[in-house]
């Protein structure tokens, strides 16, 4: 039990997705703007890994094994890409409701290097089923942190007067790296609250 | 084709389209592998071969492909050439497949390469798509480099290239006793590309040309979802 909820809090906190890692910079540069889309995107993203890691690992344990390894990487990002399409087509026809709300946010998942990322080192780190799980749950959360986080720090710049050559990109990029500094200062809580 | 042409499908990607400082695109290895300049050329070279070579595959079944389901065999195509790096590196350059970790495959989400195939080489000839892949590779590995040195010399002091060449390291005399730390750490990432960016659009605006944004002209997967993107375009 310790070693899940410690999983999943270094997921959320020291090593977190976006902020320690860079996977799904795209996304949190790109729709971090309003509050609302920010969080249809990290549920859908929350939603999109769970279900991914859940297919996924039992591929990689009971198909690929350790025979055909080499083929992780191509067999990941195709059961990805498929479930995505699959989830988006049942969430239509049965949940619509839930479609409606998400529903714009999953094509833009399935190039999203968060997904296929968390799969990837759950592999690498070599996490049992529940391990994998809590990981990409904290990977989630965390990139739901990271992202409502940000959004409210944007809307402040929206309001600011930033210097005519930092508008834009850049000054979003700078306060992106003011957001990380301040996780930062989680570094270590996570082996302080459990050993 | 002439021959003029094709040199400039080479050179519009290192400069006037450069990937990661115009059109914006594959931000997350620019980040993730920049701490030293070693794995910034070494992750250049990797995404460089998977681009060229996954162009040229593209180019060729660009007719056999059916237009439906484009993006999965392109996604195909890149997975395999992603692998089969992956293997080579893994083989010859073990100390790059331990810098670059994760990065390495997840090459094939990089949307550099898909939104090459998506925009270039599923519509035009082999040789030229060959050029536009090689030289988009080699400005990202530019961008690439540019952040790598910078981040290194003013994170760490020095820049280190012993693992390509023997005794290849220069030490700049004040900041490797003081280094600032900071720059090879995540947020240090953030920073320099922040004013890596001011900086270009500087010039660019310069020369009357528009800024980069993260807009999403440049995304590959921009029709496949019309209504985030209208949203966005309406928001600018």
């Amino acid at each position: 039990m310790k070693i899940l909820f410690s999983i999943l809090l270094t997921g959320i906190l020291t090593e977190n997705f976006v902020l320690a890692q860079f996977l799904g910079i795209c996304p949190f540069l790109g729709v971090s703007k309003k509050l609302n889309t920010a969080m249809g995107m990290s549920v859908a993203v929350i939603f999109v890994m769970a279900v991914s890691t859940a297919v996924c690992y039992p591929i990689n344990q009971f198909v690929l094994g350790q025979k055909y390894a080499y083929l992780q990487t191509i067999v990941f990002i195709l059961v990805i890409a498929a479930l995505v399409q699959l989830v988006e087509i049942l969430l239509k026809k049965y949940i619509p409701s839930l479609y409606n709300a998400l529903g714009i946010y999953l094509p833009l998942i399935t190039t999203n290097c968060a997904v296929l990322g968390v799969v990837l080192l759950n592999v690498s780190q070599g996490y049992n089923f529940m391990e994998s799980m809590f990981s990409s749950l904290g990977a989630g959360v965390g990139f739901m942190v990271a992202m409502i986080m940000f959004s409210g720090v944007r809307s402040k710049i929206e309001s600011s007067d930033v210097p005519e050559f930092l508008k834009g990109l850049p000054i979003t990029l700078i306060a992106a790296s003011l957001v990380s500094v301040s996780f930062m200062g989680f570094s270590g809580i996570v082996e302080g609250i459990f050993l | 084709m002439a021959e003029k042409s094709l040199a400039k499908e080479f050179s519009k990607g290192i400069i006037k389209e450069n990937p990661v400082l115009r059109l914006v695109l594959g931000t997350c290895p620019t980040l993730a592998v920049t701490t030293s300049l070693s794995s910034a050329i070494g992750m250049g070279i990797a995404a460089t071969l998977v681009l060229a070579c996954s162009n040229v595959v593209i180019s060729m079944l660009r007719k056999v492909i059916p237009q439906k389901v484009r993006i999965p065999a392109y996604i195909v195509v890149i997975a395999s050439f992603v692998t089969i790096i992956q293997m080579l590196v893994k083989a010859f350059v073990p100390f790059l497949d331990a810098q670059l970790g994760v990065y390495l495959p997840l090459i094939v989400v990089n949307c550099i390469i898909l939104g090459r195939a998506e925009a270039f080489a599923g519509k035009n000839p082999v040789l030229a798509s060959l050029f536009d892949g090689l030289g988009m590779g080699i400005g990202f590995t530019a961008a690439l480099m540019c952040m790598g040195i910078i981040r290194e010399v003013l994170g760490a002091g020095v820049i280190d290239l012993t693992s390509y060449v023997e005794g290849l390291k220069f030490e700049i005399p004040f900041l490797k006793e003081n280094p600032l730390l900071i720059f090879i750490l995540p947020p240090g990432g953030f920073f320099v590309f922040g004013i890596l960016m001011a900086v270009v659009n500087a010039f660019a605006q310069k020369k009357g040309k528009p800024k980069a944004e993260l807009a999403c002209t440049g995304c590959p997967m921009k029709d496949n979802c019309n209504k985030v993107c209208a949203e966005k375009e309406s928001e600018i």
